[in-house]
């Protein structure tokens, strides 16, 4: 009896060992201020992961296999989580940066060790742009410098907008929107009314914002978290002046018109996706698996951010692709497994041969929404009054 | 320009100088202070906000209610943070304020949460433009307030029997013990009264601002330099040296730009002090031997 068990037991066990999943990490802010942000994050890969799953998996039959970790916001716990995840728990893909400094600080232990790194979120350009020979960092999310031209565009076309003023918040992330937005400007040789820079917790933003005013500024450029620009929209209030607020994605952080005011509809920011309004066949189906699987989601109005679910959903499923276009998970095969991707038709877009050795952001200028906030839910412009 | 400049810089200076009010209050009867004074300002905010909105109470209940606990806050860093190094002549209640003000932020970060939250009070909203300078009602609210609570503070030590108790312990503390005042109770009177103030900034300025557990930081830390720059000895001092810190750093930045502003404003508090070491309104203390 005890050796039919044993043999019973080791044949349940053969065809397991055999299927082993395959490792998915995520290094990503999962408490504190974007623990949001890193649920977000989450969804989208694990509805991507059952869907994959569903169907049989990839490289004939392996199922795929979520691990997360906490990075906390912090660059070093990021570098700690990443480690551990790639050389213990041997993911095939590690997908991570919320924030730009932790992307940034994990790019270097992807590229010396040739481990494919994909960036759902983090908008830092140098992450995918790093300089490395051989790069092994993608991104399906928004880039900085795109989001900047993208800014000056929206602004000039909605707004006939001729002399913008930046707002930026003082820290890394507003530095690097500065020299995006002054190369984007002088592209185009269209002149700006100044460039303002304000702490995360200053409580008056008048005294900047009054200077843009006096310099004839017809538009702000706002980058700040949602915390900072809510405090340049309350600055405006208390001004009484209002010009057209062309935002990074800041704002989509956090309970903005909460903490900005019935004014917080004023900003127009930059998104990658929205779940409102007509959604395709992809759209429909992910907004149904989401609702199935997460119980506090009862329409587009509960994912939030979207973003983080949208970019991580198709960054999954094109790394499915090149895992399969690989054949294997090694390193260096599914670097070039993304870059023989053909064709997905995908949550954001159908994407066309979205990477190249060349090209490591899967989105562009042309793949962004513009969206505000009415009642503490994010909705495309104009679709809501 | 400059107009929405000063309605500012009067605004954030009068809130510096409650804050910097509170380290003269308890600098005055004891010679020590709280150092945290940021953390009891986010303390009147979180509670404010806990009581309006969490639990929907009246903002003028929620705001009382706020100033009680912020109060009994003053007591416990006077019983736990002060009291024990400063009885034996130690220093440490330095470190041990700053000390209970992180273990303040923490508490705050982990039962509040870590995402700012905001404050709306529509009756604050209320504008209107003067003299071609939009200014709402919390605007002119603030500096109305600030300056009350100096004025008030002013008054009680002149005139009633407690406030003169307070002063005979600042003039001599054991002399004052001789003639049979408490001088615990005093210096436990001041340290609520200190938080009680700082609380009261930071209600005013939820509204402006957004709650969160390290709002008070640096607020707290320009409070104290306002202090030192005001002379810490003197209550009226210390509240102007508080406005003309705020109306400064505003007009740095509405004329110089954002760039200026931290690197000026203190360093016209370092030039301020190299010229009067006893700050703008300070007294030297006569060391009796």
């Amino acid at each position: 009896m005890k050796r039919l068990l044993i043999i019973l037991a080791l044949a349940a066990a053969l065809p397991a060992f055999a299927q082993e999943p395959i490792k998915i990490g995520l290094v990503t802010a999962l408490s504190g201020q974007s623990a949001r942000a890193g649920e977000a994050l989450t969804r989208g890969l694990q509805v991507a992961i059952d869907e994959i799953n569903a169907k049989g998996g990839v490289l004939k039959g392996r199922k795929l296999e979520l691990v997360r970790r906490d990075d906390e916001s912090v660059p070093a716990k990021g570098v700690i989580a990443a480690r551990e995840l790639w050389f213990k728990e041997k993911v095939a893909v590690l997908f991570g940066g919320l924030d730009s400094p932790v992307a940034l600080a994990i790019v270097p232990l992807a590229n010396e060790n040739k481990l494919p790194f994909m960036d759902p979120w983090a908008a830092g350009t140098p992450i995918t742009k790093n300089g490395a020979k051989d790069n092994y960092v993608f991104r399906v999310s928004a880039v900085d410098e795109i989001v900047d031209k993208a800014m000056l565009q929206y602004a000039q076309k909605t707004f006939n907008a001729k002399n913008c003023g930046m707002i930026l918040v003082n820290n890394p992330w507003g530095e690097s929107n500065e020299k995006g937005l002054r190369a984007a400007l002088s592209e185009k040789g269209v002149k700006h009314a100044g460039i303002e820079k304000f702490e995360g917790n200053d409580i008056d933003v008048v005294p900047q914002l009054s200077r843009l005013k006096a310099a004839g500024a017809d538009c702000l450029f706002l980058v700040g978290n949602v915390g900072p620009s809510s405090q340049v929209v309350k600055s405006l209030d208390r001004m009484g002046w209002m010009p057209p607020i062309v935002s990074h994605w800041g704002p989509a952080g956090g309970r903005f018109t909460e903490l900005a005011g019935p004014s917080a509809k004023n900003v127009h920011f930059v998104q990658t996706y929205s779940f409102f309004g007509k959604q395709s066949a992809v759209g429909d189906k992910v907004l149904k698996a989401l609702m199935a699987k997460y119980p506090d989601i009862k329409g587009p109005g509960d994912i939030t951010p979207a973003v983080g679910v949208a970019n991580a959903y198709d960054a999954m499923m094109l790394t499915a692709l090149a895992i399969q276009n690989a054949g294997s998970t090694d390193g260096p095969k599914v670097r070039d497994g993304y870059y023989k991707i053909d064709r997905y038709d995908g949550l954001i877009k159908t994407y066309s041969k979205p990477f190249s050795p060349q090209q490591h952001d899967a989105l562009n200028e042309h793949d962004y929404v513009w969206a505000q906030f009415i009642d503490n839910q994010i909705v495309p412009v104009g679709m809501k009054q | 320009m400059v107009g929405s400049a000063l309605i500012s810089g009067l605004g954030l200076g009068s809130m510096y100088g409650l804050l910097a009010l509170g380290f003269y209050v308890t600098y005055a009867v004891s010679s020590t202070v709280n150092f945290a004074q940021g953390s009891s300002m986010m303390l009147g905010a979180v509670f404010a906000y806990t009581f309006s909105v969490r639990l929907g109470w009246p903002f003028a209940a929620a705001a009382l209610m706020a100033l009680v606990l912020c109060a009994l806050y003053g007591l416990l860093v006077e019983l736990v943070a002060v009291r024990p190094f400063a009885s034996r002549g130690s220093s440490a209640w330095l470190m041990a304020t700053v000390a209970l003000g992180i273990v303040a932020d923490n508490t705050v970060l982990f039962t509040f949460g870590k995402e700012p939250r905001g404050l709306a009070l529509p009756a604050a909203a209320a504008s209107t433009t003067v003299l071609g300078v939009h200014v709402s009602a919390l605007q002119v609210a603030i500096p109305a307030v600030g300056l009350a609570l100096a004025a008030l503070l002013h008054w009680f030590s002149r005139n009633t029997r407690h406030g003169k108790a307070t002063l005979a312990v600042v003039q001599n503390a054991d002399a004052a013990r001789l003639m049979g005042i408490n001088v615990p109770l005093a210096i436990m009177a001041a340290y609520a009264l200190s938080t009680l103030f700082a609380g009261a900034a930071g209600i005013m300025i939820a509204p402006l601002a957004t709650v969160h557990s390290d709002m008070g930081t640096v607020f707290g830390l320009k409070a104290f330099a306002v202090a030192i720059l005001g002379g810490i000895t003197s209550a009226w001092g210390v509240m102007l040296a508080g406005l003309m810190f705020g109306v400064v750093e505003s007009l740095i930045t509405a004329l110089l730009g954002s760039a200026y502003t931290q690197i000026l404003s203190f360093m016209l508090v370092i030039v301020a002090l190299a010229l009067m070491p006893h700050g703008l309104f300070g007294r030297a203390e006569l060391k009796k031997v």
